[in-house]
């Protein structure tokens, strides 16, 4: 579904990702693990195709999703086209709209009306809080409701393919775990899922396979539930 | 019924401002202080799309005013009078009464023409290039109306009035106060449809988080140059009435200054706020007419205004608030668009 071959990306002059290679089959749900810095989100704004100054510009390498190069593709057709839906780092909501009004915006380029109608109680049955919410302004919501916002918006895009940027950031053990079940969910239904992740014990607890990140590299590849009993991965990131 | 109660209102006023002037109940300064409000309301509500909504800094707005302004006194002028620049008129003088609007829109066209080309380059990237690119091409304009003999140059251009008159003679109505009456009312409509739309939607997106509006499917170049267009093709169909009202137009109507009138009545009336730009075109205008025993003093009062209001009130009268916001019973007159 999607390969990204010996991808080099920069900002500016200086390289953030050296040469990295990965997949992500239909129907998996793959993590991406890594510290800070190690360029995670980086990998995720490349597969977006977002414009620099924010994300890296391509040097080298290339991304095929569906068998479709998507480096000379801009960010509204990536989502539009392919139907990859992001979860950005910090969630990027719209503050001054409401709940309803963020997961209207995300429908913006569909015409199926029938299948968003089905899609909006799709995410409120996925996200109850969120229907409770629908005409609350989503600055008033707490980090956990922005972050189910954020996924229900993702969602809402007609995505086929979910990548999310840290989706734990900032929530409880609890809220995180609620999170996590919803995308269980969600893959187990057909969605496509690839999420970078600092929390490797809930990543690996929930995905298929997982990727190790260092320094713009990818250090070690394999199942997640291998990974999670290997030692050097359980020594850096499980404690 | 009552979805459409604002109209109703709206043009139950028109209909009473024009029984009024019809009725020569009010004098024809009153009447010009009316004009220019409705211009007035033009030009700030289409300024506050790009200034406010948009969250960009465009400040050539009057540039764009006289690209309408000259377009659509050009072609009336060519239309309807005798002895003008093309020699015969085109067209009987009493088809101006249907043809006059259709002048309105061409100007505005025009200047949303412009108003592209003005785009493109600009929002290739985000910054303050709009800004310097947008006084560059007041500037420009300005000077290539000086340059254009034919259309006047630095002298001006007149004689629009004989097209007011030719309307006024055909049916005996108060034609310009219509047409304003009823491009302001359009104005105000079409963009409050724009901005509480879906599409439009995407304007506050592209403000608020340019990255989060591309990932919600937002293709922002579009949006920009879509937001742009309308802006300056409203701001071009205000140019066009202003010029009828004054029945002369020349370079020096359409400088920085007049921009900067412009974006003091957005700053003043709130960003991102349609009843904002209402309010401050209206109370910008009255202010002016009251200040003009003062004459060129009232640009120290104004910048003054200005001052205190960035000092005390920096989000304008109404901030990002629309009349409904403040007051909810309101909503009943203007109900917002499902979602």
């Amino acid at each position: 579904m999607l390969e990204i071959e010996n991808l080099h990306v920069q900002y500016g002059n200086i390289e953030a990702l050296h040469g990295i290679s990965l997949h992500v089959k239909p129907g998996e749900m793959v993590t991406l693990l890594g510290a800070n810095g190690a360029g995670k989100s980086t990998t995720l704004m490349s597969i977006m195709r977002l414009p620099p100054p924010e994300a890296p510009r391509v040097t080298q390498g290339r991304i095929m999703y569906k068998g479709i190069d998507l480096l000379p593709v801009p960010p509204h057709l990536v989502v539009a086209q392919h139907k990859i839906g992001l979860v950005p780092e910090g969630r990027r909501v719209f503050g001054n709209l409401t709940v309803l009004e963020n997961l209207k915006l995300a429908t913006y380029a569909r015409k199926d009306t029938a299948q968003i109608h089905r899609d909006y109680e799709r995410v409120f049955s996925l996200f109850p809080r969120l229907s409770d919410r629908k005409n609350q302004r989503v600055d008033t919501l707490s980090g956990g409701e922005q972050q189910m916002l954020a996924t229900g918006r993702a969602f809402m895009c007609g995505a086929d393919f979910i990548l999310l940027d840290e989706p734990s950031m900032g929530l409880s053990p609890l809220l995180m775990q609620e999170l996590f079940k919803v995308l269980m969910d969600l893959n187990q239904a057909g969605m496509t899922i690839f999420v970078v992740e600092q929390n490797a014990h809930i990543a690996l607890k929930y995905a298929h396979r997982a990727y190790l990140m260092e320094a713009g590299q990818i250090v070690m590849e394999g199942k997640a539930s291998e990974l999670a009993t290997n030692p050097e991965i359980q020594k850096a990131y499980l404690g | 019924m009552q979805r459409h109660l604002a109209l109703m209102l709206y043009i139950a006023i028109c209909g009473l401002i024009v029984f009024l002037v019809k009725a020569e109940w009010i004098n024809a300064y009153i009447q010009i202080v009316i004009m220019f409000i409705g211009i007035n309301i033009m030009l700030s509500s289409s300024l506050n799309l790009v200034n406010g909504y948009m969250g960009e800094f465009s400040c050539g707005h009057a540039g764009f005013m006289a690209v309408g302004a000259y377009v659509t006194s050009i072609l009336n002028m060519w239309f309807f009078t005798k002895g003008n620049l093309f020699g015969d008129a085109l067209f009987s003088p009493s088809l101006s009464v249907i043809l006059f609007p259709v002048t309105l829109l061409i100007g505005g066209a025009c200047a949303a023409l412009i108003g592209l080309l003005v785009a493109i380059p600009s929002f290739k990237t985000r910054g303050d290039y709009l800004a310097i690119i947008t006084l560059a091409v007041n500037y420009i304009i300005k000077s290539a109306i000086e340059n254009i003999q034919t259309i006047g140059g630095a002298r001006g251009f007149m004689g629009m009035r004989k097209v007011v008159n030719a309307m006024s003679d055909t049916v005996p109505l108060p034609w310009l106060m219509i047409w304003i009456l009823v491009f302001t009312g359009l104005t105000v409509v079409v963009l409050h449809r724009f901005v509480s739309s879906t599409f439009g939607k995407g304007v506050v997106a592209v403000r608020d988080d340019e990255i989060a509006a591309e990932i919600m499917s937002v293709n922002t170049q579009r949006m920009k140059l879509i937001a742009f267009m309308l802006s300056s093709g409203l701001a071009g169909i205000a140019g066009g009435l202003f010029a009828h009202v004054l029945g002369y137009i020349n370079p020096g109507s359409f400088t920085i200054m007049k921009s900067t009138e412009i974006m003091v009545m957005v700053y003043l009336g709130g960003m991102g706020s349609l009843s904002g730009s209402v309010m401050s075109a209206i109370l910008f205008t009255v202010l002016m007419e009251f200040l003009r025993p003062l004459q060129l003093f009232k640009w120290v009062l104004i910048p003054l205004l200005l001052i205190i209001l960035m000092m005390f009130r920096p989000e304008g009268i109404m901030g990002h608030r629309e009349l409904p916001d403040m007051f909810p019973k309101l909503r009943r007159l203007f109900p917002s668009r499902e979602v």
